[in-house]
């Protein structure tokens, strides 16, 4: 049966499904049950993975502060109930790896997890005990995905990733910058590396990254984990003396912070973002940015410009 | 491709500020919960001090600027252990290499006061500033939780929060004259303190940034005076 001329009235809308059909990078969640959440193939295993997961800056160091630990529990509890998967961290985020293995112990380790953690140490030698000190903290028998946090010492580090995940002791290798920093250099490493993934900035206003990063992490088959989308909280606050327009409902979004992940998920090159947040309702928030209509690229262009010119 | 000094200037000081400020603010209601009513006792003998030191006019004698720097210097190595790294070390990775600077500082203090060679400082305006910012340290700081609207539990006090603290000794010690080096050397650590916590509070969105912020520049002011 033909579709109906009217149904292209809002063609740059493209419901899950139909996302599927007609954009592969976003077809992992075809033929899914309807309210799972989207999904992207990460390219160098075809392994598929929720659009949104769950950063720890911040949110999760919480150090001994027992309420604030008991909120982060429910947070992941959430995370996982809405089909999350991805959670990250760093050695960098004080206490945020207890904080996971904590969470993680008291929810019976959820199989569904995937672990991305960080090496951030000058001296490399010293990478070993520190990547075990996280793989302690979190209580996994070992990561799925470990990165080179912010680039430091990448060249002696990677080298030891690769040999770790060729020994079955990783299942991914990346790499990271956040802010926009060194993406000379990070342009570097992803054309000369065989990384799995890249880490960086990407959101409504700082979008850099679509210049150069974005098509070759497409180019290179390198999987994209975007972190702060939200600007850690300052857009969402910026833009929250706004009313949504009118074409936020035309892609399933009741809140800006839906809106500014969906900005990030749709672009094709990316395969997930990693908003953190201490709320459950955040959390839920953020999660329901995974399901339902995606914008097109047209979309995605007006959305840009509209939030730019707020 | 190493990280260059470039790099560093590209970072801001937001970037550094690793937890949110209500765990901050709530590291002192833990403190607090954890060695009440030892507050009460701070406040008392800290105001049955001020009155012994000051009977005889705007300087402390002898052996009271004696027994206020071992004071202080308890107060330093409490804050030490307490605050920065039984709380703030765990979400602040700053702050374990911090704490025996803060221990140093005690350590300090305590020879100075058994060495026994201080006495008031001469300069009645730089004594009267140090009076200041005792008098704001022991009695007005921790007033600021309530009223910027925290829970009045989450009240700093000197002894126990190392921002009154450093207030404090920077009080103390604009009050006293003793050996040149060894009591330049004290105004280190607090001056430091000050101009982290006051940057650490500024980037939490904190005005209370500006309270450490006048104390260093009265500190600065009067310590100029000799």
């Amino acid at each position: 049966m033909p579709t109906p001329a009217s149904a292209f009235t809002r063609r740059r809308i493209l419901g899950q499904t139909a996302a599927g059909l007609a954009l592969p990078w976003l077809g992992a969640a075809a033929g899914a049950q309807a309210d799972a959440p989207l999904t992207r193939h990460i390219p160098s295993s075809g392994e598929a993975l929720p659009v949104v997961g769950l950063g720890s800056w911040i949110t999760f160091n919480v150090g001994g502060d027992e309420a604030a630990r008991a909120a982060c529990v429910e947070v992941v509890r959430a995370f996982f109930a809405a089909g999350g998967r991805m959670i990250d961290s760093s050695p960098m985020y004080g206490s945020s790896q207890p904080t996971i293995g904590f969470a993680l112990a008291r929810l019976g380790r959820p199989a569904a997890l995937f672990s991305a953690e960080k090496v951030w140490i000058g001296d490399a030698a010293r990478g070993p005990a520190q990547m075990e000190a996280s793989r302690a903290y979190w209580g996994v028998a070992r990561f799925d995905l470990m990165q080179v946090h912010n680039l430091l010492s990448w060249q002696q580090h990677l080298p030891r990733l690769f040999e770790m995940k060729a020994a079955g002791q990783l299942r991914y290798v990346g790499i990271t910058t956040s802010e926009g920093r060194r993406h000379a250099d990070i342009e570097q490493v992803m054309r000369t590396q065989p990384i799995d993934f890249v880490q960086f900035s990407y959101n409504l206003l700082d979008r850099e990254a679509e210049q150069r990063l974005l098509p070759l992490a497409q180019e290179r088959g390198i999987g994209v984990i975007v972190n702060r989308p939200f600007r850690e909280g300052a857009l969402l606050k910026q833009l929250s003396r706004h009313r949504l327009p009118g074409w936020a409902a035309e892609i399933d979004c009741a809140y800006w912070a839906q809106v500014a992940l969906k900005f990030v998920v749709s672009h094709p090159a990316v395969t997930c973002a990693i908003p953190a947040t201490s709320q459950v309702a955040h959390l839920r928030q953020n999660m329901a940015a995974a399901r339902g209509r995606m914008p097109d690229a047209a979309l995605r262009s007006r959305m840009a410009r509209d939030v730019a010119a707020l | 491709m190493s990280t260059s000094w470039t790099d560093w200037l590209s970072y801001r000081p937001s970037d550094f500020l690793m937890f949110a400020p209500r765990l901050y603010w709530r590291l002192f209601e833990s403190l607090n919960l954890a060695f009440w009513p030892l507050q009460v006792g701070i406040v008392l003998a800290g105001v049955a001090w001020l009155g012994w030191a000051w009977r005889d006019g705007v300087r402390p004698g002898r052996t009271a600027a004696r027994a206020g720097l071992a004071a202080l210097a308890l107060g330093w190595a409490f804050t030490a252990w307490a605050f920065l790294w039984q709380r703030l070390a765990p979400i602040h990775w700053l702050a374990g290499d911090i704490a025996p600077l803060f221990l140093l500082q005690a350590a300090a203090l305590l020879a100075l006061a058994l060495h026994g060679a201080v006495q008031g400082h001469r300069d009645r305006l730089r004594c009267a500033a140090g009076l200041a910012l005792l008098l704001w340290a022991l009695l007005l700081h921790p007033l600021l939780a309530g009223l910027a609207g925290r829970p009045w539990v989450q009240a700093e006090l000197t002894g126990l929060a190392s921002d009154p603290t450093a207030i404090a000794t920077l009080g103390l010690l604009l009050q006293l004259r003793g050996p040149r080096w060894p009591m330049r050397a004290l105004w280190i650590v607090p001056l430091a303190w000050c101009l982290l916590s006051a940057a650490t509070l500024w980037t939490m969105g904190s005005a209370q940034g500006w309270v450490l912020c006048a104390a260093l520049l009265l500190a600065g002011w009067a310590g100029r005076r000799g």
